[in-house]
């Protein structure tokens, strides 16, 4: 079976391998026992590295958005980065809805809301949001609200508002543009501003996570 | 050159040592009796500077360690008490920041200094490769070390070095998580880095022991870049060697407590004095001095992905360098053609540190006239790195004349000794026109 550990006993009279011996048995077993228990080990320290419970349970907040007026953006905590909420003005609506999708460089939406959807300014504004049951909120905030992650998608870092070549949002870190409806336009960032998964959960608040 | 130990026990107490664990011996062959070169110049001193540094390091970390707090609410304002209150802190940490920079200069000497040589030749090649592993490891220390005062750019160079992963394909985004433990750079990733930079230290020392112990197999590359022939082309490590290295040592310790007493924060960030802000991103992100190359290389290539795989390429190279250069040659001083590439080499790092330093839309002082911004100059140099090593080194080898080479080390002393006496004989003549 096994020429690894020639035993005294394991020679046959003609000086051939004989059939295998208990040490043969015991060399193996082993060996696999410590290989396959190593994965298992491995596991638990690789594992412990991630996002632990306490972590995932403060994974969503509520935070109120009707106050904000026209032009206005306040940036909030989820998940220990910043999330931008914009009520955005006409111009800068009208802005975003008369670029052409296949004109950008990321036509993806980026919104976990209505995952895979093409990057118009419809799937990107608060329009591609749950509304929860009973709540009515007007058509024309929803289109207005922008509800996005702060973090730039080439590196992480926080985009300025109302800056850059498209008057949306610039990345100072590496000179990423995006436009008004939060798509990138020029530099190095590969994505759009990715927009968490939210709900409005009253006609004051909405729920993100 | 490990020949026979020539070590003889003269006690009773080191004969009795020797017949049990002999590690008298063991120092006496590798620092005492080791037959070193005779021509090795002050660019060899830098070994010893670094292991030197790597103590002051551990010895100033291990003091930190007492006194600092791996908590994001904790962590800016432990540091500031070391520095104001704890006894000795600004001192001791002071030591700690400014010879992180002090180690990653003199790495770069003996780097460099390994390059012109061509330390990296036969039979030096895996003596090389775990150099290279040691550099590596020094700058996961560093990075990881510059995290902890929980400053600006602590925060974010932690975010933005991070996040390199995320442009790795499908995985990308679940291997960021795990290196943060969370959604975003936070207390998690403070504590594993804490963890990290206190282990590292003690991996280099390990790696550092292979590499003299592949170093004295082999035995030191010397000037000339010819073996060791006899007896007379070496001299007993010490004390010729140890005093040549301690007076190294000292001048180094001269530039370092300069920096150490008088300009502590010259090589570091101001923003860095700043507290960690999630919120805001300081307008100019970069990384500390010694980084700045590869960051140049990092924002040279538009695409996320190539960016960073071209960064870790760039130290993936020296790993295969052994095999790239062709020349038979080591030493560049006998390569007319290849000095001249090396020097260029040196200017193209220095001037890719200098991009990395600055804003890659602002214009080149000098050269903005013509249009080169400092994006286009990152991605000149970048080609040239690159070049250099998979192109220039394994073609030279075949179309470079090399200059004649001395017959020994011994004979090359020697020729210069007489140079040396020929120019002072001359000096001391009246010239002839008084």
């Amino acid at each position: 079976m096994t020429d690894v550990n020639p035993s005294p006993e394991g020679q046959g009279p003609d000086g051939h391998e004989a059939e295998p011996t208990r040490r043969d048995f015991i060399y193996i077993a082993t060996g696999g026992a410590v290989a396959v228990g190593g994965a298992f080990v491995l596991w638990p320290f690789i594992d412990q590295m991630n996002p632990a419970r306490d972590t995932l349970a403060l994974a969503s907040i509520r935070t109120p958005f009707s106050e904000l007026e026209a032009g206005e953006q306040v940036t909030v905590m989820w998940r220990g980065g910043p999330v931008f909420l914009r009520h955005r003005t006409e111009a800068e609506i009208a802005a975003a809805r008369e670029v052409e999708l296949a004109s950008l460089p990321d036509r993806d939406s980026r919104n976990e809301n209505r995952e895979g959807s093409p990057a118009s300014d419809e799937n990107r504004s608060a329009l591609a949001a749950e509304v929860a049951e009973g709540v009515e909120i007007d058509e024309g905030l929803r289109t207005a609200l922008i509800v996005m992650k702060a973090n730039c998608t080439h590196l992480g870092c926080v985009p300025v508002g109302e800056a850059g070549d498209y008057n949306g949002w610039f990345c100072p870190c590496h000179g990423s543009h995006y436009d008004t409806a939060g798509r990138i336009r020029r530099g190095p960032a590969p994505e759009n501003l990715h927009i968490p998964p939210y709900t409005f959960v009253s006609e004051t608040t909405i729920q993100i996570g | 050159m490990s020949g026979p130990s020539t070590y003889e026990p003269k006690t009773g107490v080191t004969r009795w040592l020797d017949s049990r664990m002999p590690i008298v011996r063991l120092g006496w062959d590798s620092f005492v009796d080791f037959p070193t070169p005779r021509n090795l110049n002050y660019w060899y001193t830098f070994g010893g500077i670094l292991s030197v540094c790597l103590v002051i390091q551990i010895v100033t970390g291990i003091v930190l360690a007492m006194h600092y707090v791996p908590h994001v609410d904790m962590a800016f304002a432990s540091v500031q008490r070391i520095d104001r209150d704890v006894n000795y802190g600004w001192l001791i940490r002071s030591i700690h920041a400014v010879g992180a920079s002090m180690f990653f200069l003199a790495v770069y000497m003996h780097i460099f200094r390994g390059l012109y040589y061509g330390s990296y030749k036969a039979p030096r090649e895996l003596l090389w490769i775990l150099g290279v592993v040691i550099y590596l490891l020094m700058m996961a220390a560093a990075f990881m070390g510059y995290v902890l005062p929980w400053g600006q750019m602590s925060y974010w160079g932690a975010m933005v070095i991070t996040n390199l992963f995320g442009a790795l394909p499908v995985i990308g985004q679940p291997v960021v998580e795990w290196l943060w433990g969370g959604f975003s750079v936070g207390n998690e990733t403070l504590n594993r880095f804490f963890s990290l930079h206190y282990l590292i230290p003690f991996l280099i020392a390990g790696v550092v022991g292979l590499h003299i112990w592949a170093l004295h197999v082999p035995g030191n590359n010397n000037p000339t870049g010819i073996s060791v022939k006899t007896k007379a082309d070496t001299l007993p490590f010490h004390p010729y060697y140890t005093t040549k290295d301690g007076f190294g040592i000292v001048l180094f310790f001269i530039i370092f407590a300069f920096f150490v007493f008088y300009w502590p924060d010259a090589l570091g960030h101001a923003d860095n004095y700043i507290p960690a802000d999630p919120l805001v991103t300081p307008s100019h992100i970069v990384p500390e001095w010694y980084l700045l190359p590869f960051y140049a290389i990092l924002r040279a290539v538009p695409n996320t992905l190539g960016g960073v795989v071209l960064m870790f390429g760039a130290i993936g190279v020296l790993f295969i360098l052994p095999w790239l250069d062709t020349s038979k040659v080591r030493s560049m001083r006998y390569r007319p053609l290849a000095r001249w590439f090396f020097g260029f080499f040196v200017i193209a790092c220095l001037g890719l540190g200098w991009a990395g330093a600055e804003n890659p839309d602002y214009p080149v002082p000098g050269l903005g006239a013509i249009g080169v911004d400092f994006l286009l100059m990152g991605r000149v140099l970048t080609i040239y790195y690159f070049a250099y090593f998979l192109v220039i080194l394994p073609v030279l080898g075949f179309v470079e004349k090399p200059k004649a080479r001395p017959a020994s080390i011994e004979a090359a002393v020697l020729e210069e000794a007489a140079a040396r006496k020929g120019r002072a004989s001359k000096a001391a003549q009246p010239a002839p026109a008084e």
